[in-house]
């Protein structure tokens, strides 16, 4: 415990001296998984925090660390941010769960936030995306667009957040083409290039000429170029260089309005720990512009599924929907609540395989 | 015109030498290269070897070390003595996993229960799953003649399926959400290789990585066994001749190595990282290979060797948040000091002269 003591006074020196520096700055911290040129995940973090240093010019001091890996190298990349004056530091990987709160117990007067991970404490809240909502969109325009009837679909980890994905693209494709079958690959990785590439031509030898993926690079936009007559998405960011094809839209992560006022708030010391889901209503989750490949009425339908859910007049889980298994999950017109979906680990029904356990 | 003549013997001074010239170059190279991405060069070096032995945060810094240079200390020293008997070992990675979920199986396997003995046997089981792993390639070497290089390296991806498959299933934390990864061992006090005085980064480990260099010494320079290990590496005919058996030497070699690295990653999962999950390893069986040539193959060396890698680690990051330097810069200054030790090693063996072009 000597050891905690140690930081803390630490800590609190170093909380003295910037109070007693008054007016200084804000300091701001980012732990990345990826590097900031990934073009996906990364990017848009750091895209958010760029965003950050615009809006406050002077006031604020952002501080980042790229490629960071999730374990004990989180946990000391963290505790160096706070040794060295941040007030606040956001960690954008799901795997940097338990170092967050780790570091967040030593460093009290220090606030984090951890995306996509569902531990919070007195200083450390969670905020994510209703990615799903983007993906329904995607299962639309796919679903219509599909000539073989077979999408294949990138998955990086089996985890909620991507099962969520899947399933929701899966139901809105069906809505559309009841033919539709999903070939699904796992990566293992969020962000591998060369994983990512071969994943992308396993499926297209499969007959996929659709692909949707969960992982972060672009490798797979350039596989589905050079087969040609593929399509893709944007992942995590617009990946608008693959625009108009083989990439007709995109499902952008815009972290910068939170980001600002995440910042805003340990300014004005009304920092409180919250728990933020927020969809395309919020503008957490854009969909990047859908290109002149997809024909005019998909495009219409698409943005017009956009506006329902930014209303909040339509939600992608809406009943009747049954699991993989047969049994049922929502009744006609019941929605799906959010701790069903925080912690999903069932396909819906008509999908193939089996989540690997 | 200049050549280069071989050495009739190769150059002790230059053996003792090339570590520290090759640092000193990839400290030029390396600055010319933070130069060139316009950050002050003499600043960057300074921040990542100064900072963290002597900056004002050192006090958390220099535990780190210990804590970071222990695993690729433990998995180099095994690695060592395969490379002095040519038995090339590239699999650590492979065998760090298995020890870590092995270890981290046998422990899980206990859970809830306190007591004494739960850590002592996941001590033992890495060890085990480690030594497994690394008798895939021994095995086939030694009743095949298989490349154990190819092989092990192999293995190396086969483990980091098994990885995903035991934290998306066998290990996976029943209180996790569906999320995948196991329960965090660090609470789980039977099971937590804690640090032994707290604050200090001294945790099982880092001891084991100590007892490891000293004993490694020991086999070297006062055992026949090390004797066999140098004479099959310096000269394998001689080594025939005075009755070293190569299948035992290579079953001894792989398999220690093997068992050092488990235990690397059984202390690891047990204590700094406490979860079993996907991006567990984070290349520690490789850069080992690195400490393992850089330390010359020497213990010693690779004590120190450890503690220098540890330190550009610790140093990069301190740089990338305080200059901004960009990871892969950090990256490439890694491997400057590799290349620049390979290339300057060419003169233990080979000297320098100035020779007189004929006229012809």
């Amino acid at each position: 415990m000597k050891f905690t003591t140690l930081l803390t006074s630490a800590a609190m020196a170093l909380g003295l001296a910037s109070g007693a520096m008054a007016e200084d700055k804000t300091k701001v911290g980012f732990v990345y998984v990826g590097p900031v040129g990934d073009g996906g995940w990364t990017y848009e973090h750091n895209k958010g925090r760029l965003a950050v240093e615009e809006h406050f010019g002077d006031k604020v001091e952002t501080v980042f660390v790229e490629s960071v890996p999730e374990g004990p190298d989180a946990e000391r990349v963290m505790t160096q941010m706070a040794l060295e004056g941040a007030d606040l530091i956001f960690t954008t990987s799901f795997g940097y769960m338990d170092p967050t709160i780790n570091v967040a117990k030593k460093f009290p007067n220090v606030k984090f936030e951890h995306a996509t991970g569902y531990k919070t404490a007195d200083n450390v809240s969670v905020y994510s995306a209703r990615f799903y909502e983007g993906r329904a969109v995607q299962g639309h325009i796919a679903g219509k667009m599909t000539e073989s009837d077979i999408i294949g679909y990138i998955g990086s980890y089996p985890i909620p957040e991507v099962i969520r994905g899947i399933n929701s693209a899966y139901v809105h494709a069906k809505k559309v083409n009841p033919d539709v079958e999903f070939k699904i690959v796992w990566a293992y990785t969020w962000f591998d290039p060369a994983k990512e590439a071969d994943a992308a031509t396993v499926l297209i030898e499969q007959g996929a000429d659709v692909i949707l993926q969960h992982t972060d690079s672009t490798a797979p936009q350039a596989a589905a170029q050079e087969a040609g007559n593929v399509i893709t998405f944007g992942q995590a960011s617009d990946m608008s260089e693959y625009a108009p094809h083989p990439r007709v839209s995109s499902i952008i992560d815009n972290w910068a309005p939170y980001y600002i006022a995440r910042t805003q708030a340990v300014i004005d010391g009304s920092w409180a720990t919250v728990n933020t889901w927020d969809g395309i209503a919020e503008g957490m989750v854009e969909i990047g512009e859908i290109s002149d490949s997809v024909p005019a009425d998909v495009k219409e339908e698409a943005l017009a599924l956009k506006a329902a859910m930014a209303a909040g007049e339509y939600h992608p889980f809406t009943g009747p929907l049954k699991k993989q298994d047969g049994s049922d999950w929502l009744a006609e017109g019941e929605t799906a609540d959010d701790g069903t979906l925080a912690g999903m680990n069932f396909y819906v029904e008509g999908l193939e395989g089996e989540i690997p356990q | 015109m200049i050549v280069l003549e071989k050495r009739p013997q190769p150059s002790k001074a230059w053996s003792y030498a090339t570590p520290l010239v090759a640092v000193v170059a990839t400290m030029v190279f390396g600055g010319i290269l933070f130069a060139i991405l316009g950050k002050n060069p003499v600043e960057a070096i300074g921040t990542i070897f100064w900072e963290p032995l002597f900056g004002e945060f050192a006090f958390y810094y220099r535990p780190q070390l210990l804590v970071k240079g222990a695993p690729l200390v433990l998995i180099a020293i095994g690695l060592s003595l395969g490379f002095r008997a040519g038995i090339w070992n590239i699999g650590a990675e492979g065998q760090y996993i298995m020890g870590a979920i092995f270890g981290a199986g046998a422990g899980l396997a206990f859970y809830p229960l306190d007591a004494w003995y739960v850590f002592p046997i996941m001590v033992i089981a890495g060890a085990f799953g480690g030594w497994l792993w690394a008798m895939i390639p021994a095995f086939l070497k030694v009743r095949f003649g298989t490349n154990e290089i190819l092989v092990s390296l192999m293995l190396v991806y086969v483990a980091e399926q098994m990885l995903a498959s035991v934290s998306l299933g066998l290990l996976k934390n029943p209180e996790g959400f569906g999320f995948p990864g196991s329960r965090n061992l660090q609470s789980y006090e039977s099971a937590h290789n804690a640090e032994l005085i707290a604050g200090s980064g001294m945790h099982w480990g880092v001891v084991t990585a100590l007892v490891a260099v000293i004993f490694a010494y020991i086999l070297l320079n006062r055992h026949m066994l090390g004797f066999h290990i140098r004479l099959t590496g310096e000269a394998p005919r001689a080594a025939k001749f005075a009755g070293v058996n190569p299948a035992r030497l290579i079953l001894f070699c792989l398999g220690l190595s093997g068992a050092l690295a488990g235990l690397a990653g059984m202390f690891e999962v047990s204590g700094p990282s406490g979860v079993v999950s996907i991006d567990f390893n984070v290349g520690y069986g490789f850069t080992a290979i690195i400490v393992a040539f850089l330390g010359r193959l020497h213990p010693v060396g690779i004590l120190l060797a450890g503690g220098l890698m540890a330190l550009t680690y610790i140093g990069g990051e301190i740089a990338q948040s305080q200059l901004g330097l960009p990871a892969a810069a950090i990256q490439v200054f890694q491997g400057m000091l590799l290349f620049f030790l390979l290339a300057f090693d060419l003169l233990t063996n080979y000297r320098i002269r100035a020779a007189r072009s004929e006229v012809a």
